[in-house]
């Protein structure tokens, strides 16, 4: 069926030109898109309009990182500089974090991992993508229009009585995002509790589907409460009612203990569907069964089920009583259970894996690194004393972005490359890949590292200028530095990616050799995901020791990487027979 | 993963109320069954965090809201809970004849919901008008009639009638909206609809939405309108 590529940065070719219709070319109208219920293209285009967001929001980034390159600032007035940071924040979280792994990987991968033909709710599902447009024009308007100044938590009242007008523009765009992603959640719940195919239980499920559901799970929780709370300062502004006014005898605080109801368990829809690629991916790489499955199934839940006690952690210092904060630390130091259980997993699973350094590999073991950092730093702010001294400090802004960037983006973007084939019906240049996900590890770190460092040292966050304290400049130019490259090495794969749309060879059905319902269609899949629904008989990590042994013996033979060999392929069908 | 093809699976294809992403009409209804009480979920949140900004503000203030709540007109609020009542009998009675695929019985408790609906809105109509008229909205001009606070702190009043006009306010767009579905599933039977005709889980869906509309106000009333004196 396959032949040995020429070119070894191809993994493999189909040899069979192929005529079938698939899902990108039963039609080519864009009234065919526009109005499209099918999962795989509504993840297509929340593909490319979260892409420019994050391109907008990058842009932001930038701007913040030069301006801090010299102690007295450089380019930005200061009011600007709150501008600006407030619409990366906004973007990066609104717009970008909490869509870009469900709404683009999950809308296209939940159905065709459980062995669907669609989402349940495949119109909801488009009206999820339309409520994201027209939230994001909301809130790209009121930036266009002047800007937002209170930071991406819209705390009052810098939100309320101290803002300029533009709030009221961009919190409706948050709102309206919100319902977004409220109708993605309830897609996700219903079609992994009813669209599962026939054998396909709950214990047989790819742990990718296990995060999708317990990020819908936390998604139906709390993105009504924190909608209702934008809602209240909606109100304030525009109708006068009087919910947070301190002046008046109300409570800002209580904003922000609704804002962080919601806000603490975003970031876990944020990093629970980065779990979930990341266990894809590290057990289809070490060829192994990933270790421990029940239990990274069980601390996916616990993670959503705990990430609801724990929002008083941001609040130590704003007028919360000790005993909360005690209590809150607790729950908070609890968070970090199922999280390292869910890392030991990952590495026990490569233990003695049969692990190939292809591109999505290389994410992921970067994501093990990183994650790591960013968790256990999370347990210094979880910490009331140690958090005292560094809240609203660089090493907070290092910790989240450890999480955030460090986290979901390189599980987004392993992710990406490891669906690529599948999701486009090409190859990506796989060499160039590899030394970009190496470049991205790189230039993390150095954008990251230097501000835990000059963060502990007092710079504070939110500042645009330390002329109190030049010691910090040199941390601050590696920070500027690194990220050039990180941003040098976002833009590569936008570049390599959308040529291979074109030029890329075309890939076969499964060209990693991976385990999964999704890559037993062809690539890209038919419009109806499957010709017939498949009957699933084992769980999906359902890896042989013996074979993948004698599938590498039999590449080394050859002298290339297993998963392009003849032989793998018989024994991998023979396998499959049996 | 060993998976293989399925045999069985499209032998209700031709159902005409059976969307094509699902195998069969049990698996849809399922689907409507718990999307929908998914949504109610997230229904209950969003009220629950006015409802808890409520219990706050009502612990602080005790006597103010008390004394403010006065100024409320408790045989209007009455009137309205009766009516919202009623029209969730008449739901129900709806949802039992479309089990029966009886299309007039359908239609004509459908429509005496929507007069209750209707109803409701125009008691609400006079009770905001009356509010306004005794300057009692929240805003620059609030308690300039300060007979009307029956005694209560004009900021802390405030507060009280800033989430009076913001709950029922939600609630009321909650209303409004019920009466926009109900119109769509109406239009559906006087048509005919397969989707609705062949199968009454829709019918249902809609009466699940309209009962929670119902029981929150049935937890409005007596916050808003029956205080007891503290």
């Amino acid at each position: 069926m396959s032949a040995i590529p020429a070119d070894p940065n191809v993994t493999a070719v189909s040899a069979t030109p192929r005529t079938e219709t698939n899902y990108l070319n039963a039609d080519w109208s864009i009234k065919s898109w526009l109005l499209t219920g099918d999962h795989k293209r509504i993840g297509i285009l929340y593909l490319v309009t979260v892409s420019f967001f994050f391109f907008l929001g990058s842009i932001a980034a930038g701007l913040i990182r030069y301006e801090l390159t010299a102690p007295a600032g450089f380019i930005l007035e200061s009011e600007t500089y709150n501008k600006v940071f407030s619409a990366h924040g906004i973007i990066m979280v609104f717009l970008f974090l909490i869509v870009a792994i469900p709404a683009i990987l999950g809308n296209f991968l939940l159905p065709l991992m459980i062995g669907a033909r669609d989402m349940a709710f495949p119109r909801l599902n488009l009206l999820s993508w339309y409520l994201f447009m027209i939230g994001g024009a909301c809130i790209m308007g009121g930036m266009i229009n002047g800007g937002v100044d209170s930071g991406w938590t819209f705390y009052v009242p810098y939100s309320s009585m101290y803002a300029n007008s533009n709030v009221t523009m961009v919190l409706t765009g948050i709102f309206i995002a919100g319902f977004s992603s409220i109708t993605t959640g309830i897609n996700f719940i219903v079609t992994t509790h009813k669209m599962r195919a026939p054998g396909m239980t709950w214990f047989r499920l790819p742990l990718m589907v296990w995060a999708l559901y317990a990020t819908g799970v936390v998604i139906i929780l709390g993105t009504p409460v924190v909608a209702v709370t934008l809602l209240c300062i909606i109100f304030e502004r525009v109708f006068h009612l009087p919910i947070f006014s301190a002046e008046l005898g109300g409570d800002p605080v209580l904003f922000q203990h609704l804002f962080w109801f919601y806000s603490h368990p975003a970031v876990y829809i944020m990093i629970l569907p980065a779990f979930g690629v990341q266990s894809e991916l590290i057990a289809n790489f070490a060829r192994k069964r990933v270790f421990g499955y029940h239990l990274i199934a069980f601390s996916t839940l616990a993670i959503a089920g705990l990430g609801f006690l724990v929002w008083g952690h941001h609040m130590f210092i704003s007028s919360e009583s000790m005993y909360q904060g005690v209590v809150f630390s607790l729950i908070s130091f609890l968070v970090a259970i199922p999280s390292a259980i869910k890392v030991f997993n990952w590495t026990a699973t490569l233990y003695k894996g049969n692990i190939r350094l292809q591109t999505p590999m290389i994410y992921a073991l970067g994501f093990i690194g990183l994650f790591t950092i960013g968790g256990l730093t999370g347990l210094f702010l979880g910490c009331l004393g140690t958090d005292v001294h560094l809240t609203n400090t660089y090493f907070i802004v290092a910790h989240f972005h450890y999480v955030m960037v460090g986290g979901a983006v390189t599980a987004f973007l392993g992710g990406l490359h490891y669906w690529w084939p599948k999701m486009t019906g090409r190859l990506y240049p796989e060499s160039i890949a590899k030394w970009n996900a190496v470049l991205v590890f790189i230039g993390f770190n150095l954008t990251f590292f230097p501000q835990f460092i000059v963060g502990f040292m007092g710079m504070p966050r939110r500042y645009h200028y330390y002329y109190f304290a030049p010691e910090f400049q040199p941390y601050h130019i590696m920070s500027t530095l690194g990220s050039t490259v990180l941003a040098l090495s976002f833009i590569i794969p936008g570049l390599y990616l959308t040529r291979s749309l074109t030029k890329g060879a075309k890939a076969s059905a499964n060209p990693w050799g991976a385990h999964g319902l999704e890559w037993e269609t062809s690539s890209p899949p038919p419009t109806s995901n499957f010709l017939q629904i498949p009957v699933v008989l084992d769980e999906v990590y359902d890896f042989d020791p013996v074979t993948e042994h004698e599938q590498d013996k039999a590449a080394q033979a050859l002298e290339v990487p297993s998963y392009l060999s003849n032989e793998a392929k018989s024994i991998e069908s023979e396998k499959e027979k049996r | 993963m060993a998976a293989i093809a399925s045999d069985h699976g499209h032998g209700h294809r031709h159902d005409e109320a059976l969307h094509h992403q699902f195998e069969d009409i049990e698996q849809q209804n399922d689907s409507y069954i718990v999307g929908m009480w998914t949504f109610l979920v997230t229904e209950v949140m969003f009220f629950g965090a006015l409802f808890l900004i409520y219990t706050l503000y009502r612990s602080m203030y005790q006597m103010d809201f008390f004394l403010a709540h006065e100024a409320l007109n408790v045989q209007m609020g009455m009137i309205n809970t009766f009516v919202l009542l009623f029209s969730s009998f008449t739901v129900a009675m709806s949802v039992r004849y479309a089990q029966l695929q009886k299309k007039w019985g359908v239609l004509s408790m459908l429509a005496i919901t929507q007069v209750c609906a209707g109803a409701f809105m125009v008691v609400k109509y006079f009770e905001y008008q009356e509010k306004f008229g005794h300057h009692l909205y929240p805003g620059p001009g609030f308690g300039s009639h300060p007979e009307y606070l029956h005694g209560a702190t004009p900021n802390f009043a405030q507060l009280y009638f800033g989430l009076y006009f913001g709950m029922t306010g939600l609630h009321g767009l909650h209303v409004v909206i019920g009466m926009i579905v109900i119109g769509y599933l109406m239009a559906k039977w006087w048509r005919n609809s397969p989707m609705v005709t062949k199968d009454y889980i829709p019918t249902e869906l809609v009466g699940l939405y309209w009962h929670f509309v119902d029981l929150v106000w049935i937890f409005l009333f007596p916050l808003m309108y029956l205080m007891p004196k503290p």
